[in-house]
């Protein structure tokens, strides 16, 4: 096995072994959209949000969720710890780059996405009735590409946090205003206009709607789709330019 | 041949200048202690060895190679136990074994270290719940699992009970045992006296002396005090006739002697001669510590 897998394997362990971390990651996500399944008139086809059913629109939105999760609060609270704990500088000293350890807890990070991900989807088609994206091609980009977007704001977080304990709250303070705008409390649709629109220049917000019109079988508008490639590329720059390995 | 041969080094960091003017050699096979108060420069200049910081001046070379420009080939033969490095807290003994030496070319058998180094019955343990003693254990272990020629070890004991360092210490010897050269860097006086064959003496970032443990205390003009009860009576004066002796005082029963040279041996033969036999006899010497005082004007412990 390559250095870089043994030490992904090795990752994935130390985080199943954190019963906190995987139950929010998870399980947690899958675990509300069926809460919200279950509600009855989360499952009728209601005209305020275009005919679409509630149940319909939380499916991204809980896909944000699983990605925020991993993204900007597990992935900086492990680097930071690691970071705190002289793990990084320990790992210089031998022939492996410390950087090798955040490419193994991204590998991670995004092997347990994929899966919940499509647990996510799959709960959603097999017990919901919710539609299979249409647009694969378009589905899979937005989804890419916001997964690209969060992980460079949780680099970032890893880079900017004073300790494990900031990252953490970092993470949790970015958390509830990325969630309000990918609409998890009141969906886009529901919104009124001025905060839909601040929520296109978010990376969730953004990034939800892309999920959300490539599900229809329409392509992710431009705005949403350039929105997330900024973020990605200001958050994973300013990260590299900021990360402290000690 | 030398395998470190650290010449005229300096560093400085912004507000203060670390390290002045150093130069030592270690040799192949030997331990060598750099022992010096915190902020001695000892940590940096081991690190400038490591690799992990540039000198500003000055070369060093280990294992012939530049600790720079060959950090590639360096690491996969110099072995580097930290100051203040911790694992992950659910990391296992032997997961943690097993991923470092992945890492190596040319791994030791991290089963066997386990045994030597007594953790293998903690080998399913993890790293959160092991004692300060198996946890240093286990960065000894991790700092040998690449097989290195050069094992280069930061303030080893820091922070264990006196039965845990004794432990560390006997491994220290086992590893010089199986050709591993060790850089120790130590402000533990007993530490560097007891493993040490020689100590490099840093204060202020700057090299106070470089010697044998032995080598730096004879360096001081060290007075030798023998105590001893006489088994009969004994005249202060035939002491003092006695070209070694400096002074004679008494405590009860107790008589001391202060001098220096072969004191033992006058003072002995004198006894003898006067057929007075001597109970409690007891020599006490310098130690590292006072030849620490001397040399540097202050005491080691802070």
């Amino acid at each position: 096995m390559s250095r870089l897998a043994k030490l992904t394997v090795t990752e994935a362990k130390l985080f199943l072994r954190d019963p906190i971390g995987w139950f929010f990651a998870l399980v947690f996500p899958p675990l509300l959209l069926v809460i919200l399944g279950s509600i009855p008139a989360f499952r009728e086809p209601d005209a305020e949000i275009g005919g679409l059913r509630v149940i319909d629109l939380y499916v991204p939105i809980i896909v944000g969720l699983v990605l925020t999760m991993l993204a900007v609060s597990v992935l900086p609270s492990y680097l930071a710890t690691y970071r705190e704990r002289g793990i990084l500088r320990r790992l210089s000293t031998t022939p492996v780059r410390p950087a090798s350890l955040l490419l193994a807890q991204l590998a991670m990070g995004l092997t347990m996405a994929a899966v919940v991900v499509s647990l996510v989807v799959g709960i959603g088609v097999v017990a919901f009735g919710t539609a299979m994206p249409e647009q694969v091609v378009g589905f899979l980009a937005a989804l890419v590409l916001t997964a690209a977007a969060l992980y460079a704001v949780g680099f970032l977080v890893a880079a900017v946090a004073p300790s494990a304990k900031g990252a953490a709250g970092i993470g949790t303070v970015l958390f509830f205003p990325m969630m309000f705008f990918a609409g998890l409390w009141v969906p886009r649709e529901a919104m009124p206009e001025v905060l839909r629109r601040i929520g296109d220049f978010t990376p969730l917000g953004a990034g939800v709607q892309a999920l959300q019109d490539a599900t229809n079988g329409a392509w992710p508008r431009p705005l949403h789709l350039a929105v997330l490639t900024a973020v990605m590329v200001g958050a994973g720059l300013a990260a590299a330019k900021l990360f402290r390995w000690e | 041949m030398a395998i470190i041969e650290v010449d005229h080094l300096h560093k400085r960091y912004r507000d203060a200048v670390a390290v002045e003017d150093v130069s030592f050699t270690v040799e192949q096979g030997e331990i060598f202690a750099i022992l010096g108060p915190n902020g001695a420069g000892k940590t940096t200049t081991v690190e400038i060895i490591e690799g992990l910081r540039t000198a500003d001046g000055g070369t060093v070379r280990v294992l012939g190679l530049d600790p720079q420009r060959d950090k590639a080939a360096l690491r996969q033969r110099v072995g580097v136990q930290l100051q203040q490095s911790q694992l992950p807290e659910q990391l296992k003994v032997w997961e943690a074994l097993e991923l470092y030496s992945s890492f190596y070319d040319r791994p030791a058998d991290w089963r066997r270290l386990l045994e030597q180094l007594g953790l293998w019955d903690k080998r399913n343990a993890r790293y959160g719940k092991l004692s300060g003693g198996q946890q240093q254990r286990l960065s000894i272990a991790l700092a040998l699992v690449g097989n290195p020629q050069l094992a280069v070890l930061d303030e080893l004991t820091t922070g264990l009970d006196p039965n845990a360092r004794r432990e560390v210490w006997g491994l220290i010897e086992q590893v010089r045992e199986r050709g591993v050269t060790v850089v120790l860097v130590t402000h533990f006086m007993e530490e560097a006296e007891r493993l040490a064959d020689r100590v490099a003496l840093l204060d202020g970032g700057r090299l106070v002396a470089i010697d044998t443990p032995a080598g730096l205390v004879s360096r001081i003009d060290a007075e030798q005090r023998i105590r001893f009860r006489p088994s009969g009576p004994l005249e202060d004066r035939l002491l003092t006739a006695l070209p070694q002796v400096r002074a004679v005082t008494r405590t009860g029963p107790w008589v001391f002697v202060n001098g220096t040279g072969d004191l033992l041996q006058a003072v002995t033969s004198l006894l003898a001669r006067n057929q007075i036999v001597a109970a409690g006899l007891r020599i006490e010497q310098a130690s590292l510590d006072d030849a620490f005082v001397a040399l540097t004007g202050r005491r080691l412990d802070n």
